[in-house]
């Protein structure tokens, strides 16, 4: 695809926020469906989990989109409406959600948020040609499927996936893993890139073992790591069991490095599992830490404001997600077809990074980040690729 | 073969601490069954209930970390009473409300199933429109001390704890069911609730006490739960609730040494088929003992009787 006609959009101001809080929860706080009845709002979608037990994740990336939305209608004329598209994170619910998408005539969403609901839910999407733009779904099968309305804003799985496995031998040195994940598609797509890369590192499996993530109880797990001498676990998979699975490892006795993936990054981890067992406790992810930069600041303060409470793990992603549509949309573009070339042929300057999509929908460069448990919450370590030199 | 080797003793200790759990919860079912005829999916409800109610009660009592001597023991008495006397109400309240109106029309068992099931979505949606979705931290009751060593396995106090207070609780609801007049009465009921009626047992007191024991030992395994794995979540039960029913079924439904057995059973089959093949076979391995028991014996290890369990 030519390239000649790149240009750079910057988001919505930031300025016009504080204001308009009280427009932006009418606006959006509704569940199912569009409320407002305002006859030229464009509809757009956020897809993905608001309830359930891995609903935080969903939670932080939705609000970003509420904030970028409320941001954008305060200074827009072709004001954009949200519609929720709650998938509790079940692939089972994710194709009746992309029905009500094409129902409600949306001409793009944000999401869906993880990588089993996306493997359900973006093909109808696509043949409906309603535009996806995903800021966490990170399964790299995602991009092989031809699909030309999914794009995705974070880097996939095989640059986390080797990442994560370089941070534990170089950086931890580990010499033997064990590595865990949850059946999910996202959690075993990520334990297997990670079992691939590690032989490669000079480091071995110590053993290999799917869990039930809704189990509760993970002891025979727990005595296979004991006993394979495993200086360090990698776990594909989220929060909820990753906390669990945690707690019931620093309770038998085991010390080593906990390695976890971006689907872990939740301070929910932390409560779950215990702060003293929450030590030696780290989580990749392709999210960077926002809090430095002057748009970062800005963001952080509006997010603030608005939700009384600190943005969460890819609530910067979410936001610019919406910001690369609702850019599209304030360019004139109200049609999904639109949006779609649209988006697709220019650069955005995100709050995250620089936004370009390659002619799969993933996104050209994007870096991985490892986080450290600390206190109540998880702190940047910083790039991967600094850390481990 | 090398892993079981290693994991003998650490999958017996594991396997009898979860296998303690399920028991405790496969004795609610089975009483029921013995009673009623009748498979109570609420139960695991029942059963989140109670862990609610020892988190709140540590909650009430500003417990943030383990309390040390005397303290740890009424500590300990209060939650479980709280936990005991919440899920006893609520199963109580379940029979009340969900099946003796069903059960006054002569309406039939299928219609008690759908009635169980609204209740147990009405009590998760409760708590969690309430109390929320994620997974809620227990602050620590008991610190989790090395006490000795199996072979290469290791004895916790919480592990001992799970175990020991289960076997108090399923000893005295056994001496209770068969040693007493009132146990009696529930075994009468079980053998033939209308020669039971006919010899004067007044079978709605009886059903409700049938509902509130198996309440209380869903109580002390919210207690035992909340204590060992130190979480709890609106849908908590259930898993628990489906291995307990499963443990109740392949000791013998409607049967309380059966369920002990079952319990102890399906924890011991699960941790094993973990350590011999890998965790993801847990619940396969499980099953298919469970459907090999049932091809041998159909009423499960003990049988099916309730009376029979004396002998």
């Amino acid at each position: 695809m030519s390239k000649s006609h790149v240009r750079r959009i910057t988001f919505p101001s930031l300025l016009a926020v504080g204001g308009l809080l009280a427009a932006a929860c009418g606006s959006s706080s509704s569940s199912s469906s569009a409320t407002t009845a305002a006859p030229a709002s464009v509809p757009i979608g956020f897809f993905g989990a608001l309830t359930g037990p891995n609903a935080q994740l969903g939670i932080n990336i939705d609000n970003g989109v509420k904030l970028a939305v409320s941001q954008y209608n305060a200074t827009a004329s072709a004001k954009v409406s949200l519609v929720n598209l709650d998938s509790q994170g079940d692939p089972a619910q994710a194709p009746q959600l992309a029905q009500k998408a094409i129902t409600d005539k949306l001409v793009a969403v944000v999401g869906p948020a993880f990588s089993g609901e996306s493997l359900a839910a973006d093909p109808i999407l696509e043949q409906a040609g309603i535009v996806s733009v995903t800021p966490s779904a990170t399964n790299p099968a995602l991009a092989t499927h031809g699909w030309k309305f999914w794009h995705r804003i974070v880097g996939n799985d095989n640059a986390q996936g080797p990442a994560a496995a370089q941070f534990i031998v170089k950086k931890l040195g580990a010499t033997k893993v064990a590595v865990i994940d949850d059946q999910s598609a996202y959690g075993q797509g990520i334990a297997n890139i990670v079992r691939q890369a590690l032989p490669g590192l000079g480091a071995s499996i110590a053993t290999s073992q799917s869990i039930d993530p809704t189990a509760p109880d993970y002891s025979s797990t727990v005595n296979a790591i004991m006993a394979s001498g495993a200086t360090a676990v990698f776990y594909g998979g989220y929060y909820d069991a990753a906390g669990r699975l945690l707690k019931q490892l620093r309770d038998a006795g085991y010390k080593a490095p906990f390695v976890s993936d971006d689907g872990s990054l939740d301070p929910k981890l932390i409560s779950t599992a215990g702060q003293a067992e929450s030590a030696n406790t780290y989580a990749t992810c392709a999210c960077g830490d926002v809090s430095g930069t002057t748009a970062g600041k800005a963001f952080t303060s509006a997010y603030q404001a608005m939700f009384n409470t600190a943005p969460g793990t890819y609530s910067a992603e979410g936001y610019d997600a919406a910001g690369v549509i609702l850019a599209a949309i304030k360019a004139g573009q109200t049609t999904s077809a639109g949006i779609n070339t649209y988006i697709g042929s220019h650069t955005f300057d995100g709050i995250t990074k620089k936004i370009s999509f390659t002619s799969t929908g993933d996104i050209n460069g994007g870096g991985i980040y490892v986080y450290q448990a600390s206190g109540t919450a998880f702190t940047s370590l910083g790039l991967v690729s600094n850390l481990v030199g | 073969m090398h892993n079981l080797i290693i994991q003998f003793w650490p999958s017996v200790i594991d396997g009898t601490t979860t296998g303690a759990i399920y028991a405790l919860m496969a004795l609610g079912y089975t009483l029921v069954y013995g009673v009623l005829r009748l498979i109570n999916f609420a139960h695991s409800e029942v059963f989140m209930v109670g862990t609610f109610a020892s988190l709140f009660t540590l909650h009430a009592l500003g417990i943030t970390h383990a309390p040390g001597g005397i303290a740890a023991i009424g500590v300990f008495i209060l939650i479980t009473l709280a936990a005991m006397a919440a899920s006893g109400l609520v199963a109580v309240g379940v029979e009340r409300v969900a099946y003796r109106p069903l059960r006054k029309r002569n309406s039939t068992s299928l219609a008690n199933l759908i009635s169980a099931i609204g209740m147990s979505f009405f009590l998760q949606e409760v708590f969690a429109l309430r109390y929320g979705r994620d997974l809620i931290p227990f602050p620590r009751v008991l610190q989790k001390n090395v006490l000795f060593h199996i072979g290469t396995g290791v004895v916790r106090s919480d592990k001992l704890l799970v175990v020991v207070g289960a076997l108090v609780m399923m000893f005295i609801l056994d001496r209770f069911v068969n040693g007493t007049r009132l146990g009696r009465g529930i075994r009468a009921v079980a053998q033939d609730p209308s020669t039971a009626m006919l010899m004067g047992v007044n079978i709605d007191r009886v059903i409700t006490l049938t509902f509130l024991l198996g309440g209380i030992m869903a109580g002390a395994a919210a207690m035992l739960y909340g204590t060992f794995y130190e979480v709890t979540q609106y849908n908590i039960g259930f898993v628990i609730g489906i291995k307990g029913f499963t443990a109740a079924v392949l000791g013998g439904i409607g049967n309380i040494r059966g369920a002990l057995i079952g319990g102890f059973a399906l924890g011991l089959i699960e941790t094993f088929g973990g350590a011999i093949f890998h965790a993801q076979w847990v619940d396969v391995v499980a099953f298919s003992v469970l459907v090999l028991v049932l091809l041998v014996r159909p009423t499960g290890i003990l049988g099916e009787n309730l009376q029979r369990a004396r002998a």
